[in-house]
């Protein structure tokens, strides 16, 4: 029997980043000299189950590390050390060396020895009170031995062991048997147990619960005592036990080969057995005596070792991007199929004969059919939902370690860590984020002595904040620190011609500017977060997801970072809009209004460009037969309509020929299947096979702003 | 075939006690802590239990101490898993009432010789 270990080790790397990643919670939770004991042992809890499994798994060198980590903490939570800060700091670098660890051995690459063995040798520093870090790691790489070893210890020149087994009465309340263990010796080598019945009682005195014989054995073989007494470990102390050895007269009686052990002269056969036949006991010639059925085999070969073996399986490489589903949403989801099953067969029935006075039942059967498809739709989609706390996790660790880096007090509170999310996005978003808290840690909070002059805590607060609006996600990344300075980011946009000198902008508009692209406040580019990557990066990164983010900001008060996300970029309610010949879906989040064009609220600007004015407001119009080069039924305007949109915080009114109905699309991506075409951010199939376009609103409007200054351009040099 | 209570709350190592003693035709009954396991210890016919000692809610310990106290697990094998530097907790655990231990790290084949073993 070989059973393929590295089949398990998918799950074990999905569970042992778990564990670390709540080993990392736990010790940023921990107050050094007064640690919470139920943290500890979560901690303890989770290093034990990576050592365990990865000992199992054939991951020695993960096994080998955790073992003194574990030690570490098996003597914190017994009270044996206290739980110092240099302790917590270097148990949380102990947690990022076994996540690279593991890592590198998920994606079968080399394992970063030289960093491994200098934290391991910290830890046993620590251990040991920084003297002789040397021993101590062995210890686990000695491992897999189950109860019985193999006999191949050192040998003794006895000729075999004498033994005294005398049960105490409760043994079989352990669930032990005497018999069992009996047998067991006998595969050392043959046995010749007689039973003492001395002390059996009388019939109607007799406790069937209680065990009342005793042993006296005698083993003829040449094992050590250790052998003979791993045998009886597990009944160490549910019985009176006496070993003693047999002197040898011949000595080359023991080393007589096994084949004729099997057939000692010493041993009546009086009974077959019923040893299990298992190829780790081969050929076993069971002899029985008196009451004790006791057999006899070769000496055990058991099982021992296919550890070497195992460790040098590779693991299976890289992601296979599983995602943990609840059995609750599985159900759910089989239910609704059951349903749907049925329906389809009533349908069928319905077709077989079908005559017009029932087709009451057939509509009532396809509504039926659309109540459960779109059930199972939002059922499926579910199922790639995850809880943002998947992302949300990483930070705890992020602001006590860039905290400490910049001298800074910092106090994280993190709230609607249960709004779910659509994995891809959730995988998505994390860069940005990240990149949104290292900028409010570096830029936005100040240091302690700053805060205090200004009369704020000397602690500075970001919240992080997660809820569900509409069919959107909005994560709200909020700091209390000194906010954006409008003067300074007026000047930058002056000086890095972003702005006009004489231009008059709101203070949220000058606000937005941090996100234009090469715009960068930092005159120390600082390794916290300036990383080259700027503001730019995350907006378009963001609106790549079909979200947006904005800003919001009051000197010394603090800065509100707000994004806004679809909650899954595989299906998108949508407008379907004539345009021609053609069918474009505008998302339907992006629509604000749709409105019959009235002539006089159009006018025409320098260039030829076109502007409607709505409520004091004028939106650029986009005539998108020309972007995309149609032919459409109406080119003038009030024969129209217009579809007033906002993408990237700005509005725009799009020309269109009608409107059609709303309804779900499924997003095909244009890039996979075709390639990137701006203004549009995807494809879908409709109803009746056609293939529609979908509008991507924020890129419509940044071209047609585009097209408008270009316009003016000719214009002025005309 | 006998049935086999196994108890771990690492999904990895429950999976592969799992195939292991199923591959051997064992029936497996599976539980992710004490809690779990003695809920369904309670409504199954159990031949022998093998239990994970750190565990959340309720620990292997515990568990083997509830067990032993139901008229169904008087004299029921129970073997816990346990690693080599838990010589504490085998004393723990066999005052509790265990049978015997396995050591971790175990091979599937270490496994299946223990248990039938065990089970004779």
């Amino acid at each position: 029997m070989s059973i393929d270990i590295s089949q398990f080790l998918d799950t074990f790397y999905e569970e042992s980043f778990e564990g670390l990643d709540t080993m990392e919670a736990e010790l940023l939770g921990l107050n050094a000299g007064e640690a919470d004991p139920e943290s500890i042992n979560t901690i303890f809890r989770a290093a034990h189950s990576i050592k365990g499994g990865s000992g199992t798994f054939g991951l020695m060198n993960v096994a080998d590390f955790t073992h003194v980590l574990e030690t570490l903490l098996d003597e914190m939570r017994d009270g044996r050390r206290d739980v110092t800060q240099p302790a917590v700091d270097l148990m949380l670098t102990s947690v990022d060396v076994l996540r690279e660890m593991l890592t590198a051995l998920r994606n079968s690459e080399d394992i970063d020895t030289a960093r491994v063995a200098d934290v391991h040798d910290q830890l046993e520093a620590l251990l040991k009170g920084d003297a002789d870090a040397a021993e101590g790691a062995a210890v686990v790489a000695e491992g897999a031995a189950v109860e019985v070893d193999t006999p191949e210890v050192v040998k003794s020149s006895t000729r075999g062991w004498k033994i005294a087994f005398k049960p105490l009465a409760h043994l079989f309340k352990t669930g032990n048997d005497p018999v069992r263990i009996i047998k067991e010796l006998s595969e050392l080598g043959p046995i010749k147990a007689v039973a003492d019945l001395s002390t059996v009682p009388e019939f109607d005195l007799l406790d069937p619960e209680e065990c009342c014989l005793a042993w006296d054995i005698e083993l003829e073989a040449d094992v050590t005592e250790e052998q003979v007494n791993d045998v009886f470990a597990w009944v160490d102390e549910d019985c009176d036990l006496v070993i003693e050895a047999m002197v040898s007269d011949v000595v080359e009686e023991i080393a007589m080969p096994e084949a004729e052990s099997a057939a000692l002269p010493t041993l009546e056969t009086v009974a077959e057995a019923d040893l299990p036949k298992d190829e780790s006991m081969p050929d076993a010639a069971p002899v029985s005596e008196e009451q004790a059925k006791v057999e006899q085999a070769k000496p055990v070969e058991v099982v021992a070792n296919k550890q070497s073996g195992v460790a040098a399986k590779k693991p299976q490489a890289a992601e296979s991007g599983s995602i943990r589903v609840g059995i609750d949403k599985v159900d759910a989801l089989i239910n609704m199929v059951g349903e749907l099953v049925i329906t389809q067969s009533m349908l069928n029935q319905l077709g077989e004969d079908f005559t017009m006075d029932r087709v009451q039942r057939l509509q009532d059967g396809l509504t039926e059919l659309e109540r459960h498809t779109r059930e199972l739709q939002e059922n499926v989609m579910q199922i790639r939902m995850l809880p943002i706390s998947f992302s949300f996790n990483r930070f705890p660790r992020l602001v006590h370690d860039l905290s400490s880096k910049l001298n800074k007090k910092i106090e994280l509170k993190m709230s609607g860590e249960n709004t779910e999310l659509d994995k891809t996005v959730m995988e998505k978003i994390g860069d940005p984020l990240v990149h949104l808290v290292r900028n409010s840690l570096d830029h936005g909070i100040e240091s302690p002595e700053i805060r205090l002059e200004k009369g704020k805590p000397e602690t500075g607060i970001l919240h992080l904040n997660a809820y569900h609006q509409g069919g959107n996600i909005v994560i709200e990344i909020t700091d209390d620190g000194a906010g954006l300075n409008t003067d300074r980011i007026r000047e930058k946009a002056i000086e890095k011609n972003l702005i006009g000198k004489n231009d008059l902008l709101s203070e949220e508009k000058i606000h937005e500017l941090i996100f234009a692209p090469g715009f960068s406040t930092a005159n120390v580019v600082s390794d916290v977060s300036g990383r080259g990557v700027g503001m730019d990066v995350v907006k378009r990164n963001i609106r790549d997801l079909g979200g947006v983010v904005e800003v919001k900001s009051k000197q010394d008060v603090g800065s509100t970072f707000t994004i806004r996300l679809p909650l899954t970029l595989a299906i998108l309610d949508g407008q379907l809009v004539r345009l021609g010949d053609e069918t474009y879906i505008v998302p339907l989040v992006s629509i604000i209004e749709s409105l019959q064009i009235k002539a006089e609220s159009v006018s025409t600007i320098a260039g030829g460009a076109e502007l409607y004015r709505l409520r004091e407001e004028y939106l650029p119009i986009i005539r998108l037969h020309e972007i995309f080069e149609i032919t459409p039924v109406n080119t003038e305007l009030v024969n129209g309509l217009l579809v007033v949109v906002e993408g990237d915080g700005q509005q725009a009114g799009i020309f269109v020929d009608d409107l059609l109905g709303q309804q779900q699309v499924v997003i095909k991506s244009l890039e996979t299947n075709y390639k990137k075409v701006e203004g549009l951010s995807g494809a879908t199939i409709l109803g009746d096979g056609t293939v529609a376009l979908i509008l991507d609103v924020a890129g419509l409007v940044t071209l047609s702003r585009e097209r408008i200054k270009a316009l003016k351009n000719q214009a002025a040099v005309a | 075939m006998p049935t086999i209570l196994a108890v771990d709350d690492s999904a990895s190592m429950r999976q592969m006690v799992t195939f292991t003693l199923k591959g051997a035709g064992f029936t497996v009954i599976d539980a992710v802590d004490g809690v779990d396991a003695l809920a369904k210890a309670k409504t199954a016919k159990v031949d022998l239990v093998l239990t994970d000692v750190n565990m959340p809610r309720m620990d292997g310990i515990s568990l083997i101490k509830e067990l032993r106290a139901l008229p169904n697990f008087k004299f029921t094998p129970i073997l816990m898993l346990t690693t080599e530097s838990g010589t504490g907790k085998k004393t723990e655990g066999k005052s509790a009432g265990a049978t015997g231990w396995i050591v971790k790290p175990f091979n599937p084949a270490q496994l299946l010789a223990t248990i039938k073993k065990v089970l004779g």
